[in-house]
């Protein structure tokens, strides 16, 4: 690796959140039985024609104009020709040399390091079906099932311009949010949402030319993109380092043995034989079409997480854990918005819900925003010490009751009042008398044995600064009026 | 522009087509042919005509997201398939 730098573009494929197909009207659902969301055009059958879905279209600009890339008034679709089990009508209707966006960016950060990366350009494709390679009793076999065929997907090209495994996943991280936010897609990669290829290859540090690339597909995880570029990165320069050229070449990644295999010779696989797509005419958009689109772009991550530190006052940790994810940010604003207090809301957030919040839940949290909000008004109030509500949490949590519900349903309360203090303060001055006449010869430390013993009096209700100006007011003599706080 | 043999057979390869020696050595002749019609059309200079990709103008026509009803019954979308399993087109193994 000495001496070498690595170049890397990723080629992303995100499935998009309709639910018709891209060129017909079947269904998208995930999960559903083998071939019951089929139909004569996603399967290919002589004569039937695709019509275009206008909300793929819609989400594919969103995300385009999320990434600063520009929309094209008029892009091309083209038919990509290969042979596969998957594929029934024998080519993909993709797009080719006029993609519906071009040009864009994204800013990736990385060890404290934020870039700027370029993405080349954004276009609509429909996916293929699914397949699956048995080998058994049955004999050798592939069964394929056409649901997923014709599903609509974008295709993001980045520029080949990160330079480090790392980078790569910071560049997809931020790519899935931006997908996330805008709607267009659920980035779910274990789910096959959202499918990366990346592109590598290596050169001499200060050369300008990029030297000979492989191709890796395959790769369903975050983990897998950053594993299979560290394999893919060192071997290569294993090769260059004893005078081996790399062959341009396309490497399937396999999870399970920790390497990537050669799938086949780039030359012919890529002989794809675009052409424009005969069944479809050009994509013609108007601008206030397009404008449309893009007034309905949301906040974006970056621009939120921001605005979190510099209105809201979040420390900038906080507001890039709360905008890692769309639904939480939401969830933050509403209570924060019904509290007025962005901070108590974040403290909140950030240690309860988050550790309650089941590992994964996308938009499911334990208690609803308004309740939380209610809770932490309640704790302001002074009615329930900031101890007590985490408990009171934890049972809203498992049962789901308002905040007052579970509050008297577990008999909390504060006490706040300051004759009902003093009585409990006295009689916990005449349970200690030997105490008292201490604290009195000098041994001021025993105030917050007193105080303890105030506590355990009232298991944990006591109000602690009324209980503390109470204890005082009686040891010292000191009134501080009828403070009830 | 002289099309070779193997050109021949490359592009039938890339096809899934098969050509006895007799019809590759005819299609190398009528696929030249073409080729030097077109070497004739490239005298002509077209660098500021936009290219004719349709013989139809105007803009594709969209379909609003709506689940429609033509999707078959799973029954009807296996009648055609070569054989099945399991509710899955069968086809030979591919890997």
């Amino acid at each position: 690796m000495k001496g070498f730098e690595s170049v890397i573009g990723l080629e992303i494929h995100a499935q998009l959140l309709t639910r018709s197909k891209l060129f017909c009207g079947c269904g998208t659902g995930f999960g559903a039985e083998p071939n019951t969301q089929v139909c004569p055009v996603c399967l290919g059958l002589p004569g039937a024609l695709p019509v275009l879905n206008r909300r793929a279209v819609e989400l594919a600009v969103l995300v385009g104009e999320a990434l600063h890339a520009h929309t094209n008034t008029s892009s091309v679709f083209a038919r990509k020709n290969y042979f596969y089990p998957d594929l029934p009508k024998n080519y993909q209707i993709s797009q080719f040399d006029r993609p519906l966006c071009s040009g864009g960016h994204l800013y990736v950060s990385d060890g404290g390091k934020r870039r700027r990366v370029r993405v080349t350009r954004v276009h609509l494709e429909e996916d293929a079906g699914k397949s699956v390679h048995l080998d058994d009793a049955g004999g050798r076999r592939t069964l394929v099932d056409f649901n997923r065929c014709g599903v609509p997907l974008i295709e993001i090209v980045t520029e080949p311009e990160l330079r480090s495994p790392s980078e790569a996943h910071a560049l997809l991280k931020a790519l899935k949010q931006i997908l996330e936010y805008t709607g267009a897609s659920s980035g779910n990669m274990e789910e096959g949402g959202l499918r990366c290829d990346v592109n590598v290859s290596l050169r001499r540090v200060g050369e300008r030319a990029l030297g000979s690339k492989t191709e890796i597909k395959n790769l369903n995880s975050f983990r897998n993109v950053e594993r299979a570029l560290e394999y893919e990165i060192e071997r290569q320069a294993g090769l260059l380092a004893g005078g081996t050229a790399v062959l341009n070449e396309t490497l399937m990644w396999d999870a399970g043995r920790d390497r990537a295999v050669s799938m086949r010779s780039k030359e012919e696989a890529h002989d794809y034989r675009y052409f424009p797509e005969p069944d479809l005419l050009r994509l013609e958009l108007k601008g206030d079409w397009i404008d449309d689109v893009k007034s309905r772009l949301p906040e974006l991550p970056e621009a939120r997480e921001s605005r979190f530190v510099e209105s809201l006052g979040l420390p900038p940790y906080d507001a890039a854990v709360l905008c890692g994810r769309r639904a939480l940010a939401d969830y933050f604003e509403e209570v924060a918005r019904l509290t007025g207090e962005p901070k108590s809301a974040s403290n909140w957030i950030m240690t309860e819900v988050l550790r309650t919040a089941k590992e994964g839940a996308t938009d499911e949290f334990p208690v609803t925003a308004a309740n939380l909000a209610d809770l932490l008004t309640l704790v302001r109030s002074g009615r329930i010490s900031g101890k007590m509500a985490k408990d009171v949490f934890a049972r809203m949590a498992g049962t789901g009751e308002t905040a007052d519900d579970a509050v008297s349903r577990m008999g909390l309360r504060q006490v706040t009042d300051v004759r009902e203090m003093r009585t409990i303060v006295d009689a916990v001055l005449s349970e200690n008398p030997k105490s008292v006449a201490d604290y009195a010869r000098g041994k001021k430390k025993l105030f917050g044995f007193l105080m303890g013993r105030i506590m355990e009096k009232t298991a944990g209700q006591a109000s602690p600064t009324l209980a503390e100006s109470v204890l005082r007011e009686r040891l010292e003599g000191v009134r501080e009026g009828d403070a009830n706080t | 522009m002289s099309v070779t043999r193997s050109d021949v057979e490359h592009a039938a390869r890339l096809c899934r087509l098969e050509f006895s020696p007799d019809e590759l050595e005819t299609l190398r002749g009528e696929l030249g042919r073409i080729l030097e019609y077109v070497e004739k059309l490239r005298e002509l200079d077209v660098t500021e005509v936009e290219p004719t990709l349709y013989g139809l103008a105007g803009s594709t026509p969209l379909r609003e997201d709506v689940p429609g009803e033509d999707t078959l019954a799973r029954e009807d979308a296996l009648a055609g398939a070569p054989d099945e399993e399991n509710g899955h087109f069968k086809v030979p193994g591919v890997l």
